[in-house]
């Protein structure tokens, strides 16, 4: 089986009451790799997850995951896949240990053997101190840790992380970051779902952009920046009927079809050195009146615009409202 | 090992998890414990003076502590719909599923662990009855029917919480559809006052009342009066809810299960 990919879909369709959450997605993850897949709330990541995890039967389309139909063998897969989610689904009124020794025996590991990989995790995901304690003394950031280590307590071949940092503050972000780096991404398969491109970037050896339940892009981190093209010079405008006289002033430092939405323009440049300057300079010029202007990396936001020509829809509250509403909806099978 | 012992494997690890949360959630300890205890001194010293019973009974207290135990009983299982709806909203219910585990062990181990914190209050609901003057009239074995009879009983309301935490959206609405539905049918029977007492229409229901049955028998066999077939219809009662609701709460599981979480 070295040869076959450790995740592979064909095709993969669900579709609710009136809404497509996805749309025939074609898949590939080699085994050892880490897969990113990006896109705002309600793309259809956590769906695509749901239905590899055996936790939702897809409405067309095949997906395998170790060699194994998620559907037709999916008692079997469920031993070979760990799944760490966005809501650090552990038990507030265990410890940690209790948390990983009931995850273990439900593996199917054994008392012994459940009590040895509890040890063990705890320690390499630094909560050996707090292995005793009840899981609601935990902070959001150790909580993650324990979440992350229940997905490996049987070392199964394959991983999902969804959104495993969504809700983190940017230091417990970082932190995580480090730790999935180390003890988790290393030689294991991974399908990693997040709205963040710098978490995709640093974490994945390749990334999948999804947008209303399609793949749009696929590819490693350089390749897709290609595609946005390096750095943006934002400027947010005093006045937004100016938009299209400050694109036509930096039309000459830019490096592929600016953005605008509202009085913020975003435009792709060349280099770096002097881009600030000189764009002062221009939009002096022409008589652009400029509230603010930075130079910042490409964001999701920018992979949006490039690939689909619109911004990406940020929703409100942890979860992708419209799939809430359609899952509620779905009949029993 | 064999599926059969992997799934009581299974269930036994889930009982074990719900049991070990107990001693940390202070309010549940005060549900199993101070609550009955509150119950049963309220309406013998509230109550009870104003309440005639029939004279095959020696007091009030001997007609109450059967009524209030059962009512208790088929109480004890709410716990379980305030956990799985809690299970649900917080995802772990996705964890077990996306786990090589018996699927419907989720449900049945936390039942299973009613049955422990059911037995804790039948016996501080027994004890404390005792204290206030109840005494048992019958024979040992008939006695320990009764207790056989409301495990029995409280094991088939925890199937009925089951599907209560299911369908329900949050710990609230489990909780509305406890007190609005269930809590005013166990007042409708026999277990407080003698549906003798009670206006015609009312006290139809209370006779044809499943409360009524199970109450009746566990009189007959804790303190005797007329049980007839009751004790066996008690039984046919508890055993038919329990297959009914594990049924559909079996059923509703997988359903809840894609409706919800994650």
């Amino acid at each position: 089986m070295e040869g076959t990919p450790a995740i592979e879909t064909e095709g993969l369709r669900k579709s609710y009451k009136n809404v497509e959450a996805l749309r025939g997605v074609d898949l590939r993850v080699q085994r050892g790799t880490v897969l990113g897949l990006l896109g705002p709330n309600g793309a259809g990541k956590t769906t695509a997850v749901r239905i590899l995890a055996t936790l939702l039967p897809p409405s067309g389309g095949t997906a395998r995951v170790d060699g194994l139909d998620v559907v037709d063998d999916a008692a079997e897969l469920r031993s070979r896949i760990g799944l760490a989610g966005q809501y650090a689904a552990v038990d507030e009124n265990l410890t940690g240990f209790e948390n990983l020794e009931m995850v273990g025996r439900l593996y199917h590991l054994g008392r012994a053997r459940s009590r040895q990989r509890a040890t063990e995790l705890l320690e390499r995901f630094d909560l050996a101190d707090a292995g005793g304690r009840v899981v609601r003394t935990y902070s959001g950031g150790m909580r993650r840790r324990l979440d992350l280590a229940a997905a490996l307590v049987a070392s199964p071949p394959v991983l999902f992380l969804d959104e495993p940092t969504t809700g983190l503050d940017p230091r417990s972000r970082i932190g995580l970051w480090e730790t999935i780096e180390e003890h988790v991404a290393g030689g294991n398969t991974i399908l990693l779902t997040t709205q963040y491109l710098d978490e995709a970037d640093r974490l994945a050896d390749r990334i999948a952009v999804i947008d209303h339940g399609n793949l749009i892009a696929e590819g490693t981190s350089d390749e897709l920046k290609d595609q946005v093209g390096g750095e943006r010079l934002e400027l947010t405008l005093c006045d937004s009927a100016q938009v299209d006289v400050a694109i036509a002033a930096l039309t000459e430092i830019a490096d592929g079809p600016p953005g605008s939405d509202d009085s913020i323009v975003s435009v792709p440049i060349r280099a770096r050195e002097g881009a600030i300057v000189d764009a002062v300079r221009r939009l002096d010029n022409a008589g652009v009146g400029v509230d603010d202007l930075a130079l910042r990396r490409p964001t999701l936001d920018d992979v949006f615009i490039t690939l689909t020509g619109h911004v990406a829809e940020h929703e409100n509250g942890d979860r992708p409202a419209a799939e809430t509403q359609q899952e509620l909806e779905e009949a029993p099978r | 090992m064999s599926s059969l012992s992997y799934a009581a494997s299974d269930t036994l690890v889930i009982a074990v998890r719900n049991l070990k949360r107990i001693p940390r959630q202070p309010d549940l300890l005060t549900a199993f414990t101070i609550q009955p205890i509150m119950f049963v001194l309220l309406f013998v010293y509230v109550f009870g003076g104003a309440i005639q019973v029939p004279p095959i009974y020696d007091d009030y207290t001997d007609f109450l502590i059967p009524g209030i135990i059962m009512q208790s009983m088929a109480f004890g299982g709410f716990v379980t719909a305030l956990s799985l709806t809690d299970d649900l909203n917080r995802g772990l219910i996705d964890r077990f599923r996306s786990l090589p585990m018996t699927q419907w062990a989720v449900v049945a181990g936390r039942t299973v662990a009613d049955v422990l914190t059911n037995m804790i209050s039948l016996a501080v609901m027994v004890v404390v009855g005792l204290i206030v003057g109840f005494s048992f009239t019958e024979p040992l074995g008939e006695v320990l029917l009764g207790v056989l009879l409301m495990i029995c009983f409280g094991y088939a309301f925890s199937w009925v919480f089951a599907w209560v935490g299911l369908v329900s959206s949050s710990p609230e609405s489990a909780n509305a559809f406890g007190f609005t539905a269930i809590f005013p049918l166990t007042f409708v029977s026999s277990a407080f006052v003698p549906p003798e007492t009670m206006p015609a229409a009312i006290q139809w229901f209370a006779d044809i009342n499943p409360f009524s049955t199970v109450v009746d028998a566990l009189r007959s066999l804790w303190v005797g009066g007329p049980a007839g077939n009751d004790v066996w219809a008690a039984f046919a009662w508890s055993i038919g809810i329990a297959v009914v609701f594990a049924t559909i709460t079996a059923h509703r599981y997988r359903r809840a299960v894609l409706a919800r979480a994650g």
